[in-house]
């Protein structure tokens, strides 16, 4: 039973990282159709950028070093954010319709963030100490504990579905997003001024991405070319999901990540992998277009 | 009339072309050099594999790197096997096998023996794998990104296998250490010539039987597919079937690139099939200009000749021009340096409308 309750905890642990890492993809490729390989990268922005608050904290503020982590969040989110805004404003907006050559484009553009994080940070790996108050863990009964780092992760993929969720379907700028993704000509016509949508919109993606960097950088040592790691598995929850519904990431992510963790007790870490991908493509032979599909009367969808 | 001149014209380029690297590269280049063009010319064999899917039909895959590494282990599991006991340990085994403690030959192993086996695998087991994937998800209808990106799976799922299973591959050290081809002493300076000549003539076959195709009613329906799936379907066809069978004989085509990239590099290792080489493959082919074939070859030849001058002289800078590149193909030059090259020449002389098939945005795009 405790065996049980651990493996779904630690399922519902990766599926969290999984959904925050994809999140933003959810946002960028389910809406707006762009392929973001630097999505990886920018996972990694908000990454270095919790390592620089948590160096700035230290050397200018030590008292308060425990609280630099709370402080990176919304920083990191801004910096990706205008990565992202900067990004969009320069490259993406060429190449809207084409998601083939934005993949092209942007992996580009995450070859040359990898090497600038390596020109500013080295080639090493950097550590964030996590903070004091998320040491140890949650303890209930004998030998069942939930440590509080994993725990703050799945909060905080439950408070960034529930912003996003919130931001796209209740504030005024979710609903100008939605108009823009469901009928471009149409909101253009009724003035919505769809370029500085397309770009608020994808900035909010990458700031997502930020977010997420933050968590990941939590559970491990981050290094130049560690975004790599979760750009293809944050793909697959999106794909798994179904494109363009929000709760189709979530499903994905905690569908794949608890399939995984379950396999990497069954099986080998490698193996688990491998399975987890062919289940996939298995998967999309009975669910083409994923869990939650968009419904649409085209030949095409 | 026009149509037998340009004809002809392409024969005597193909047979200059044929001659500068058959008879004159092998004279005038050093051994180093000419081993590195060898390379690079395996590389161009799958350049035009990809160039079959993509630029022609319109499919963008992304763990080509799989194919081409599986029919390199192919290769190397022979050239493993011919290296006997001869290795620096002494062990019949081959000696990453020995390390990881294994005591008999797996039974996958055997075979491999026999040359002419492994002729036939470094085909058969990419091109099986290929048409496989191609079975289950072009039958689908999945198409465009969501190929693409379950492409790129399978180039994690088989990185990951291939280091997991280090007994029975070597792990991330990979395969090497071989000895002899054949017989003949891989480190001799003929031998290499020989393997020179032999991918040369091996890229010179693939070239004549990719433009066959991309000439005949089949590499019609290819280009009508890239352009239009949907209307090819009401027109009666059946796309899935066209793809799956070139998607299967660019994964063949990308196993004989490695298997002829194994011997002259004396390696194979799961880095050269992750997710990085493979899309860099596709970059050799929008370098070069996708939808044609000369591009693809072109492609090939000058971004690993750049790279390998770059990464060498300034290997910080190699990683900033190739993210440039990607950027300014896609930018800039989506019909690649062919695609410049044949708009100069166009607007110069508006001549000879160009017999190669444009690639149409839209269609690439889907």
């Amino acid at each position: 039973m405790t065996d049980l309750i651990t493996q779904i905890f630690n399922g519902l642990s990766t599926g969290s990282i999984l959904l925050l890492a994809a999140l933003g993809l959810a946002i960028t490729f389910g809406l707006m159709g762009v392929i973001n390989m630097a999505h990886g990268e920018l996972l990694m922005v908000g990454a270095y950028t919790t390592f620089v608050c948590q160096n700035l904290f230290a050397t200018y503020l030590p008292a308060y070093q425990d609280w630099s982590f709370i402080f990176a969040l919304p920083l990191a989110f801004l910096v990706a954010g205008l990565v992202g805004l900067f990004l969009e404003t320069t490259v993406i907006r060429f190449l809207y319709g084409r998601p083939l050559e934005t993949l092209l484009a942007t992996w580009g553009v995450s070859l040359i963030l990898q090497q600038a994080f390596r020109n500013i940070f080295g080639a090493n790996n950097v550590d964030v100490q996590s903070p004091a108050w998320l040491e140890g863990g949650l303890r209930i009964g004998e030998d069942l504990q939930f440590p509080y780092r994993r725990l703050f992760i799945i909060l905080l993929a439950a408070l960034c579905v529930a912003g996003t969720y919130w931001f796209l379907n209740y504030s005024s700028w979710g609903l100008r997003i939605r108009a823009v993704t469901q009928n471009r000509e149409m909101s253009a016509c009724l003035g919505v001024a769809t370029r500085k949508v397309d770009a608020y919109t994808f900035a909010f993606g990458s700031g997502l991405a930020g977010i997420a960097g933050c968590a990941i950088s939590l559970l491990g040592s981050v290094g130049p070319s560690s975004g790599l790691n979760y750009i293809v598995d944050a793909f697959m929850v999106v794909i798994t999901g179904g494109v363009g519904k929000i709760f189709g990431a979530v499903a994905g992510g905690f569908a794949i990540g608890q399939i995984k963790t379950t396999l990497e007790v069954l099986t080998s870490s490698s193996l688990s992998t491998a399975l987890v991908f062919s289940l996939v493509i298995l998967f999309l032979q009975f669910r083409p277009s994923g869990l939650f599909p968009q419904k649409g009367r085209g030949v095409d969808s | 009339m026009n149509n037998t001149s340009t004809r002809s014209k392409e024969w005597i380029v193909f047979g200059v072309l044929g001659a500068l690297l058959l008879v004159a590269a092998p004279l005038l280049l050093s051994g180093f050099q000419l081993n590195l063009l060898g390379k690079f010319l395996a590389f161009a064999i799958l350049a035009l594999g990809m160039d079959l899917i993509w630029g022609y039909t319109g499919m963008l895959s992304l763990g080509h790197g799989v194919f081409f590494g599986l029919g390199a282990y192919a290769m190397a599991m022979h050239l493993k096997l011919a290296v006997g006991n001869a290795g620096n340990f002494g062990t019949d085994l081959p000696d990453f096998m020995f390390w990881n403690g294994i005591t008999e030959l797996p039974w996958f192993w055997q075979p491999f023996h026999n040359f002419g086996f492994t002729a036939l695998m470094v085909f058969v087991i990419p091109g099986l794998l290929a048409f496989l994937l191609g079975l289950l998800t072009f039958r689908n209808r999945i198409k465009g990104v969501y190929f693409a990106l379950l492409t790129q799976a399978l180039a994690i799922v088989f990185v990951t296998l291939f280091i997991g299973q280090q007994g029975y591959t070597g792990g991330t050290n990979g395969i090497t250490d071989f000895r002899t081809i054949l017989g003949f002493d891989l480190n001799s300076e003929a031998t290499q010539k020989g393997l020179y000549v032999a991918t040369a003539l091996c890229l010179g076959a693939s070239y004549l039987l990719c433009r066959w195709i991309t000439k005949s009613g089949f590499g019609k329906v290819l280009a009508a597919i890239r352009d239009d799936e949907v209307r090819v379907r009401f027109a009666g066809y059946d796309p899935s079937a066209f793809k799956v069978l070139v998607f299967t004989l660019s994964g063949c085509l990308a196993g004989l690139a490695g298997a002829l990239f194994v011997p002259q590099v004396g390696i194979v290792s799961p880095s050269m099939m992750g997710i990085v080489p493979s899309i860099e493959m596709v970059i050799w082919v929008a370098v070069g200009g996708r939808g044609t074939l000369v591009g693809a070859v072109l492609g090939a030849v000058l971004v690993n000749g750049a790279k390998s001058f770059l990464s060498e002289s300034f290997p910080d800078f190699w990683l900033y021009l190739q993210g440039a590149l990607f950027l300014g193909v896609v930018l800039f030059l989506p019909n690649g340096i062919v695609g410049l090259f044949q708009q100069v020449l166009n607007k110069k002389t508006e001549l000879e409308p160009s017999e190669v098939p444009m690639v149409s945005e839209e269609g690439i795009a889907k």
